[in-house]
């Protein structure tokens, strides 16, 4: 069983078929890349599986269970946990305050023993921090020492899409939506960044679904390669695969004109 | 920010610019703003209603009030202009006096114009308080030439002095300003500090700062000054160190001073309504139960970031609550109960209110929250108003005779015996509040505040979360409520205006939001202070407008801001500072 599959998917804004009749899955351990041009529809995807916004028909399967219909925090509890195009941080909070919103669902605490400070929450509290401190060490030195108690909107922009990462990594996910993960970067952190993708699978056992516009991070990082247009699915299989299928050239460049018309 | 300054310092003289010196020109505007507002003061009746009331030797509040305007707007003008990068510091001299001394004379000379129309042309038809005393009080009772010179003269030195403030070096002008201050204070809230020195068994203080007519002394306006301004002195330096002290001290030790810093706050509690007497306590109480509500509403405006203008319904439900349960005088159904078996079920009301309240309108966000809200707050009134629900809780008559507090053995009568309860509650909701900031339940609000659909995809339950803020502020509402009831002994719909969330909510946005000294602060001040210038009739409220206003303007964040509120209103400047701090880095790693 796939680990994610979505059946018949549909979406539709007005009369615009953002998704439209999307079969697709993805296995466990995979690192998939989405691509496609402009308004194909990746991150319409991406809104309907973490559940920001409701198909219209068909089926999103996660380990077997339909997450339509779901509230984005169950579907996180399940384990899929996004980052955002634009980088969406809670900008006031500190950089550390950010990672530990991120263990929200996987803890308990309610507003009594907060108040009350049983030695339950307070083990939680250091377990919260903990791994909210280890999400962030991923990213060796940059997000850690004094930048903890930094408020986020302070950070680099790099930074902030790392913090990003590291926000979705503490929420212990099994799989985990990228969007646009090195939009904005300089050459050397997009480099530094398509490393950090193998290694989040590899280390930390994450599967990865990536939106990427940077043809040298996709060539880099997947197993995988599905191209949208139009909301469908029009190409799938290796780098190479999707690179030289005729269908894929069209949509990114438009079709030839008919010679001699 | 000193930080920043030294940053600065660090910085490599490269091309830096000077920058503008101040603008005289915008003194002469300066100048008409504060003969405008000298006049407006006048017009209205202020001076003279303040000529009885002295302050500090013989100055009376109302020539204060009047050449007050000469030094703040004196101030205003020769003020420097921020320092922006690339500019060196602004100079400070002759200049920003001579703006002061500008504005100063500009503005005596609309008074004099203004003393002038008054003599010439009778506006009393529409500003009654334009008399002929008011003219003797502005000539000195001299005639329209010794105001002139009076007048223009007393302002352009108030303004000079005003402009001189800003060239004084940093260390002597915290401790004069503040000194300054202190002495005011001390002029303006005799009352409280009379009853003070009365109550802590030491009169003979009273004797020596205040005259027999009233207003300080000259030697008590010069023990204030010499006292606070030595006080401020000597201890600029250290409070830095012990400043850096605390951020730096390890969370044990941070908890042992915690402890101590509470036990002291306790003791001062204990005595203080000793010392007050029946009236202050009083005032004390007022602000103690508009506290408890405002620590209740910064947990879901504060910390959930749920704009809610009807929270005065949950503090009607807590009152309504206790006084059918409690009184004899209850219409339909009088259980009596004594407040400790009344709790639970107070706390219960409260809960289901708030999911009454909180569950429509989750849903909503900003601007549509706090109009529903609002509305749900005026239903509230009006359902106990009502004639439908008279048989329960007596319509326009209220109920009356509720007991007073008991607990256990205890009996609270008193305003004085009433400041325990209500402070120890005080305490326990500032507690509360500190531990669910500091919680897994606290970051959710926070996160909520910041991005809700965020938040949500984070895994934050955002209808759990928005029912519990509901809820717990409900609850924080309802034992004020509770409180209110035994107090005054009586509750009636009136009680529960629209006016009581406003209050409430400017507390929390003036003390500042999500802060909880801040809230503490802004209670004690915008309800207290009003209580304790009860002398000021109808003029308090214009203070306490101009207050209000320039808080906005000058300090949106509030007198004590959160953390997290004070980032998100000087984002930029933070955002230079760590420039800087990263050009420092730069410039060590250069030169080692």
């Amino acid at each position: 069983m796939p680990l994610l599959e979505t059946q018949g998917l549909t979406k539709v804004f007005g009369g615009l078929h953002a998704i439209d009749d999307l079969d697709l899955h993805i296995e466990e351990g995979e690192i998939v890349s989405v691509i496609g041009p402009n308004g194909a529809g990746k991150t319409t995807f991406f809104n309907l599986v973490s559940g920001m916004i409701q198909p219209d028909s068909g089926k999103i399967l996660f380990e077997g269970i339909d997450l339509v219909g779901l509230a984005p925090h169950q579907i996180l509890e399940l384990g899929i946990a996004r980052t955002f195009q634009n980088v969406r941080l809670f900008q006031n909070m500190t950089v550390l305050e950010n990672a530990m919103v991120g263990q929200h669902a996987r803890t308990r605490s309610g507003p009594i023993r907060a108040i009350l400070r049983t030695p339950g929450f307070r083990a939680e509290e250091e377990a919260i921090r903990r791994k909210a401190e280890e999400a962030l060490a991923f990213f060796g030195t940059r997000l850690i020492g004094y930048r903890l108690e930094q408020p986020a909107f302070v950070l680099s922009y790099a930074n902030r899409r790392r913090l990003e990462i590291a926000r979705a990594m503490a929420t212990e996910p099994k799989l985990l939506l990228l969007d646009e993960p090195t939009a904005g970067m300089n050459p050397r952190e997009t480099l530094e960044l398509t490393e950090l993708i193998a290694r989040l699978r590899d280390e930390k056992g994450f599967t990865i679904c990536l939106i990427e516009h940077d043809m040298r991070v996709v060539r880099g990082v997947s197993d995988r390669v599905i191209c949208l247009d139009y909301g469908r699915k029009i190409a799938e299989g290796t780098y190479h695969e999707v690179a030289t299928n005729e269908r894929v050239i069209e949509a990114y460049l438009g079709t030839k004109a008919v010679e001699g018309v | 920010m000193a930080q920043t300054v030294d940053a600065r310092q660090a910085l490599p003289e490269r091309e830096l610019v000077p920058s503008p010196p101040v603008d005289l020109g915008a003194a002469v505007k300066w100048g008409l703003i504060a003969g405008m507002t000298a006049v407006f003061v006048s017009a209205i009746g202020m001076v003279q209603a303040f000529e009885v009331r002295s302050v500090v030797v013989g100055v009376d509040l109302g020539y204060l009030v009047l050449f007050g305007a000469a030094l703040v707007f004196g101030y205003a003008a020769a003020r420097p202009g921020e320092q922006l990068e690339g500019f060196l510091a602004p100079e400070r001299g002759v200049r920003n006096v001579a703006a002061g001394l500008i504005a100063g004379l500009v503005g005596g000379a609309v008074l004099w114009l203004f003393v002038l129309l008054i003599g010439a042309v009778d506006i009393r038809s529409v500003f009654p308080s334009v008399s002929p005393q008011l003219r003797d009080l502005l000539t000195f009772g001299r005639g329209a030439g010794f105001a002139a010179a009076a007048l223009i003269g007393g302002f352009g030195l108030v303004g000079a002095l005003g402009g001189g403030i800003p060239v004084l070096p940093e260390r002597i002008r915290a401790p004069l300003v503040n000194a300054l201050a202190w002495v005011l204070a001390f002029g303006l809230f005799e009352d409280l500090f009379a009853q003070i020195f009365r109550g802590a068994k030491v009169p003979f203080l009273e004797d020596l700062l205040y005259q027999p007519g009233g207003g300080l002394s000259l030697v008590g306006a010069l023990i204030v000054f010499v006292l606070f301004f030595a006080v401020y002195l000597s201890t600029a330096s250290r409070r830095e160190t012990v400043r850096s002290r605390i951020a730096t001290m390890s969370p044990s030790e941070r908890r042992r001073w915690v402890g101590v810093g509470l036990v002291v706050a306790i003791v001062i509690l204990a005595v203080l309504p000793q010392i007050l007497g029946n009236f202050l306590s009083e005032v004390f109480d007022l602000a103690g139960i508009f506290l408890m509500m405002a620590l209740g509403l910064n947990i879901v405006v504060g910390y959930a970031g749920l704009l809610d203008l009807g929270y005065v319904a949950f503090f009607a439900v807590g009152a309504y609550t206790t006084a059918v349960l409690t009184s004899p005088g209850s219409p339909r159904w009088s259980p009596e109960m004594t407040f400790v078996a009344a709790l639970p079920f107070i706390v219960l009301a409260a809960a289901m209110a708030g999911i009454m309240v909180g569950t429509p309108v989750l849903r909503m966000r900003g601007d549509y929250l706090a109009i529903v809200t609002l509305g749900f707050g005026e239903i509230a009134r009006l359902l106990f108003l009502s004639d439908w629900l008279k048989p329960y809780f007596g319509g326009a008559q209220g109920i009356l005779q509720i007991p007073p507090l008991e607990l256990g053995p205890l009996t609270f009568r008193s305003s004085l015996d009433f400041f325990y309860p209500i402070y120890a509650f005080v305490l326990v909701f500032a507690y509360v509040s500190w531990a669910l900031q500091n919680s897994r339940i606290g970051r959710g609000w926070m996160a909520m505040r910041e991005d809700e659909p965020v938040a949500e995809v984070m895994g934050v339950d955002v209808v759990k979360a928005k029912l519990t803020a509901f809820v717990i502020g409900a609850i924080l509402a309802s034992f004020g409520g509770a409180l209110f009831a035994h107090k005054i002994g009586s509750v009636f719909p009136h009680s529960f205006q629209i006016l009581v969330s406003i209050v409430v909510l400017v507390i929390i946005i003036v003390g500042g939001i999500g802060s909880i000294p801040g809230v503490v602060v802004g209670a004690l001040i915008l309800v207290g202070a009003p209580e304790l210038l009860r002398e000021f009739a109808e003029f308090r409220y214009l203070i306490y407008g101009v207050l209000l206003i320039f808080m906005m303007l000058k300090k949106p964040e509030g007198f004590i801001p959160s953390r997290q509120r004070a980032r998100e209103l000087h984002q930029e400047e933070m955002m230079q500072d760590a420039w800087l701090r990263k050009e420092e880095e730069a410039a060590a790693a250069a030169g080692s």
